[in-house]
Formats: structure tokens, C-alpha cells, sequence
């Protein structure tokens, strides 16, 4: 990869036009040091607060806890619900196509934050109406947690569902017929041969989609009461009059915890691309 | 005489306004080997697919070792009997379809533990003779894309035949080899057929045909148009397309 960039750095060079010595690497790394110190310029010249910032990071940084709640919350939701979309938009079933079909249209054509005030604002509302059964106010009346876990799980799922779609079609006809040949069932056939085989596909994606969700977390804390890192650093800008150092605390630590999940992403991926599954690296 | 393991009765199918095979009939005995050839698109695969229900046929009964099916839509009744006949009847691809996700054993070990409901153990000791039949017995844990195209070919043939089916069926199974692999492959396929086992083949490899064969049957069109002992079939047809078919391929 370093490579291949410094070979176009090296194609766009107009001739002559720069120090002869300079490597790309070192370049780069000049502009980054230009960067920082434009930016700690900025810093310094609208008076950053340093001291407050160190003293609130704690508590705004614990509110990864909750950020990260959500996020495996939301995923461990949304994965099932895409590999029910995805296995009801391939299945033969009219009624179960629609369904499918309906869930991911609607959830994806509607915005998530819309989708977190509806559950969390809008269904306790149908508890309390007259007629409806006491039976439905816990499902109804949902604590902000769970109503952001619920939210960004079927809104991700959707998207999701299209993701596993795909994995599941990218498995040619020619193994499921292997498998049927062998008198597999139907059933059997998806979950030992087609689905592990769909996961090499599905897997990168997938990471992608855990680290938005990561960031789109932050929707719950608008909505409601949940102590995750944006609400935290909106709450306490606001009571302390120091939003900027807030939320820059807030920025930082979404962006260190991306950073994070993506380094892990990137491994899982090279390993998932190994793994048994040569035939795609070598090319078939 | 022992009774057909193989009834094929007045077999149809359609794809849609397409008839690709009319009226189709065919007998094969215990260890009888079926050599069935013909041109590109005259149904040939269609017929052998219909035999395990990977294709559903539109007329017609298949009856495969007792287990006999009308065709028509799948109901209960009729799955399980899909079932039981997909258990007997092993099929080799042109292509392989070796699982690329799984270990050489373990492809040979899949259907009989998930399907046969068998243990591990008893299904890999008769994947090691399987596979040391077919001369592959040092490749048991690697993975198919390791293998050569001839090697694929054999491990295809003794995960079918770790299901312990009654017959064989092989569908151009080394049309998608180099030359020099395909030899390999046929002689696992003759060893087979010495051992009894009842075989349908399609395939235009003549000298296995005039070797191993039984019977050689012409298909055309969606028909058989010929059949016959091998010797026969290839010094003297007796319909001018089996002819002309048969200068073209010898
Ligand atoms: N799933 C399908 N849908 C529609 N038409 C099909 C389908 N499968 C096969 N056909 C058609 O049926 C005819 C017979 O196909 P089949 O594969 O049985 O021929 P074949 O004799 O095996 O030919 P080849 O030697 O090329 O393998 C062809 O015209 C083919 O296009
Ligand atoms: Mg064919």
C-alpha cells in the first residue's frame, strides 16, 4: 500500500518542482507536524481550556461504557434480524418476501433518529390510550437503553439485511446442488454450507457497520437520558458553559475508539480473506 | 434375473415452453454401467438430474432401488421419498462442488454425519478407505483448492460414495479436466464399476464406453434415440444422427 502511494506521489511529481531528497514518507509526515501545529495555533488562540478539559475527561470518557452497550447491544440485534431479512428476501415464500421486503424499505427510508424518538417517545404513548391491554406497557414504555438498542438494531439490520443477501447469492448454485445431491435439506444446506462460506463476504461489511454504529450511538443520547459520551459532553457543556472543550473530549474518544475497531476490523478482514479460502486470494 | 434397480417411465420435462425431455424411458439392472451420450442441449444432464429430483420432472415416475415417485408438486410424502432416493443415488458434477470451506475429510464426512445422523468416528474410518481407494489417502486435510482438477474430481467420488448410495450417477464428470487428468479419474471409475456398482455416465469418453460400458444409449432431442451394447453401438448404428454423431466425436 506505502508503496503503490508513493508511486503515484512519484507519477504526479512535475518535474523538478520539488527538493530532490524528500522522501513521501517524510513529507507526510511534515504535513501532519503543519497540521498540529495549526491546529494547537487555533487551540491557543481562542483560549482552549486545557485544565477543564483534563478534569471533566474522566467522566465523559466513561461514557464509552454506555456508547459501547449500544453498540454490541445493537449489533447483537441486528445481526439475526439481517439474516432473517436476508434469508426471507431469498426464500420462495411471497408472504415472508414481503415481510422482508417491507422491513428494509421502511427502516431504511426512514432516519434513525426519527426511529429512536418513535420507540422511546412516541409507543408509550399507544400504552396509555383507552382499550389497549395492560399486557403491553412494558413491551410499550421502554427505558432509553433499550429503546436505543431496539432502534439501532432494526434500523442497522436493514441495512445489514442487504449485506447478507448479497454473501448468501455470492455462493454459486453449484454447492447448494452439491449438497442437495447428498440429501441435505433445505436447512441444512444454508447453515453448514451456504452461510460459513457467505461469512467471508459478509464479515468485512459487517465490521464497517459495527464501527458507524459506534458514531450513530450518539442519536440515542439526543433522544434520551443515556449517559453515553455524546450525551455526557452535551450535558455537561451545557451545566458548565464550556461546550467546545466538552465535545472535543466527545470527538477525541469516538475517534480513539474508531480507531480502535477499525485496526481490529482490518485483521479480521486479512484473516477472514485467508483462512480456508485461498481459491479468492489466488483468484479463480 | 435381478429386478431394476433403475425404472424410468414416460419421463418428462419442461422449462417453461421448452420440452427438453419428451417421453423418456429407461431400465438399468444391478451393476449394470449406462454409458448415455449425445449432442450439446439434447437433455443428457436434465435426465440425470431429474433422477435425484435436483430437477423436477412434469411427467412421468422414477423408481430408484424400491423407492418409486410420480411427479407432481412436494408434498410431505413426497420429500421424504425425494430424500430416501437422494440417499441412494450419489451424483458427481462436472464442476466438482467440492466444499471449499471444508477439509478433504470433512467434505467426505458432511452428509453422513448431518443426514445419516452417524458419528464422526465411523464416518471418517470409511472416508479413509474411500479415500484411500481412490489413491488420495495423504490429502485427507487439505483443503480443495490444493488439489488438482483430476484430484477434485476423485475426492467428488468418494464423498458420494461415503453415503453408501446403490447407484452412481456421473455427469460429464471429466469434461472439465485437462487431458492428462482424466485418465485418473476414469480408472477410479472402472475400479467402481468392477466392484458392482451400477453406474449411469454421461460422458463422450468412447474408449471408457467401449471398456466399462453395458449399454450405450444415443440421446437426441430429448430422446433415446439408440441403444445397444458398446461394440455394437459404436461399428454399427443404426440411425444416421447416432452416426454422424459418433464420426464427429471418434
Ligand atoms: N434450468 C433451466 N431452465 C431453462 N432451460 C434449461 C434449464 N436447464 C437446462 N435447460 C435447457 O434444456 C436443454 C437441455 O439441457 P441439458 O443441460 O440437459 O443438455 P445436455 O445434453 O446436458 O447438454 P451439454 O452436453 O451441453 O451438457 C438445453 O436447451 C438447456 O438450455
Ligand atoms: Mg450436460
Amino acid at each position: 500500500m506505502a508503496e503503490a502511494r508513493a508511486t503515484l506521489g512519484g507519477l504526479g511529481k512535475p518535474k523538478e518542482a520539488r527538493a530532490p531528497g524528500l522522501s513521501y514518507q517524510w513529507r507526510k509526515t511534515i504535513s501532519y507536524a503543519a497540521i498540529a501545529v495549526v491546529l494547537i495555533g487555533v487551540f491557543i488562540f481562542f483560549q482552549f481550556d486545557t485544565d477543564f478539559m483534563m478534569l471533566w475527561f474522566p467522566y465523559i470518557g466513561r461514557g464509552v461504557v454506555y456508547t459501547l452497550i449500544l453498540s454490541f447491544g445493537g449489533m447483537a440485534l441486528a445481526i439475526p434480524l439481517a439474516l432473517l431479512g436476508a434469508l426471507g428476501r431469498l426464500s420462495r415464500s411471497a408472504v415472508l418476501n414481503s415481510i422482508s421486503a417491507f422491513y428494509v424499505s421502511f427502516f431504511r427510508g426512514t432516519p434513525l433518529l426519527v426511529q429512536v424518538f418513535f420507540i422511546y417517545y412516541a409507543f408509550p404513548q399507544l400504552a396509555f390510550r383507552p382499550g389497549v391491554p395492560g399486557f403491553l406497557e412494558p413491551v410499550l414504555v421502554l427505558d432509553i437503553i433499550f429503546a436505543g438498542i431496539l432502534a439501532l438494531g432494526l434500523n442497522y439490520g436493514a441495512y445489514m439485511t442487504e449485506i447478507f443477501r448479497s454473501g448468501i447469492q455470492s455462493i454459486g448454485h453449484g454447492q447448494v446442488e452439491a449438497a442437495h445431491a447428498l440429501a441435505m435439506s433445505p436447512r441444512q444446506t444454508t447453515r453448514r454450507i451456504v452461510l460459513p462460506q457467505a461469512l467471508r463476504v459478509i464479515i468485512p461489511p459487517t465490521g464497517n457497520d459495527f464501527i458507524a454504529m459506534l458514531k450513530d450511538s450518539s442519536l440515542v443520547g439526543v433522544a434520551g437520558s443515556v449517559t453515553e459520551l455524546f450525551n455526557r459532553a452535551q450535558t455537561t457543556g451545557r451545566a458548565e458553559v464550556h461546550p467546545f472543550e466538552t465535545l472535543a473530549i466527545a470527538a477525541l474518544v469516538y475517534w480513539a475508539l474508531t480507531g480502535v475497531f477499525t485496526f481490529f476490523q482490518n485483521k479480521l478482514e486479512r484473516r477472514v480473506a485467508r483462512g480456508h479460502f485461498r481459491e479468492q486470494v489466488h483468484g479463480h | 434375473m435381478a429386478t431394476d434397480i433403475i425404472k424410468v417411465e414416460n419421463l418428462e420435462k419442461h422449462f417453461g415452453e421448452l420440452q427438453v425431455l419428451k417421453d423418456v424411458s429407461l431400465n438399468v439392472k444391478p451393476k449394470e454401467v449406462v454409458v448415455i451420450f449425445g449432442r450439446s442441449g439434447s437433455g443428457k444432464s436434465t435426465l440425470l438430474r431429474c433422477l435425484n429430483f435436483l430437477e423436477y420432472p412434469t411427467g412421468g415416475c422414477i423408481e430408484v432401488d424400491g423407492t418409486r415417485l410420480e411427479y407432481g408438486h412436494p408434498t410431505r410424502a413426497r420429500r421424504d421419498a425425494i430424500r430416501q432416493i437422494r440417499m441412494k443415488a450419489g451424483m458427481v458434477f462436472q464442476e466438482f462442488n467440492l466444499f471449499p470451506h471444508l477439509t478433504v475429510m470433512e467434505n467426505l464426512i458432511e452428509a453422513p454425519v448431518t443426514v445419516r445422523g452417524e458419528s464422526k468416528k465411523e464416518a471418517t474410518e470409511r472416508g479413509k478407505e474411500l479415500l484411500d481407494k481412490v489413491g488420495l489417502s495423504e490429502k485427507a486435510d487439505q483443503y480443495p483448492i490444493r488439489l488438482s482438477g483430476g484430484q477434485k474430481q476423485r475426492v467428488a467420488i468418494a464423498r458420494a460414495l461415503n453415503m453408501r448410495p446403490k447407484i452412481m450417477l456421473f455427469d460429464e464428470p471429466t469434461s472439465a479436466l485437462d487431458p492428462e487428468l482424466i485418465g485418473e479419474v476414469l480408472a477410479v471409475m472402472k475400479k467402481l464399476a468392477e466392484e458392482g456398482m451400477t453406474m449411469m455416465v454421461v460422458s463422450h469418453e468412447m474408449g471408457f464406453a467401449r471398456e466399462v460400458a453395458d449399454r450405450m444409449c444415443f440421446f437426441d432431442d430429448g430422446v433415446i434415440l439408440e441403444e445397444g451394447p458398446p461394440d455394437q453401438m459404436i461399428r454399427d448404428a443404426q440411425h444416421e444422427r447416432t452416426k454422424r454423431f459418433l464420426e464427429a466425436v471418434l
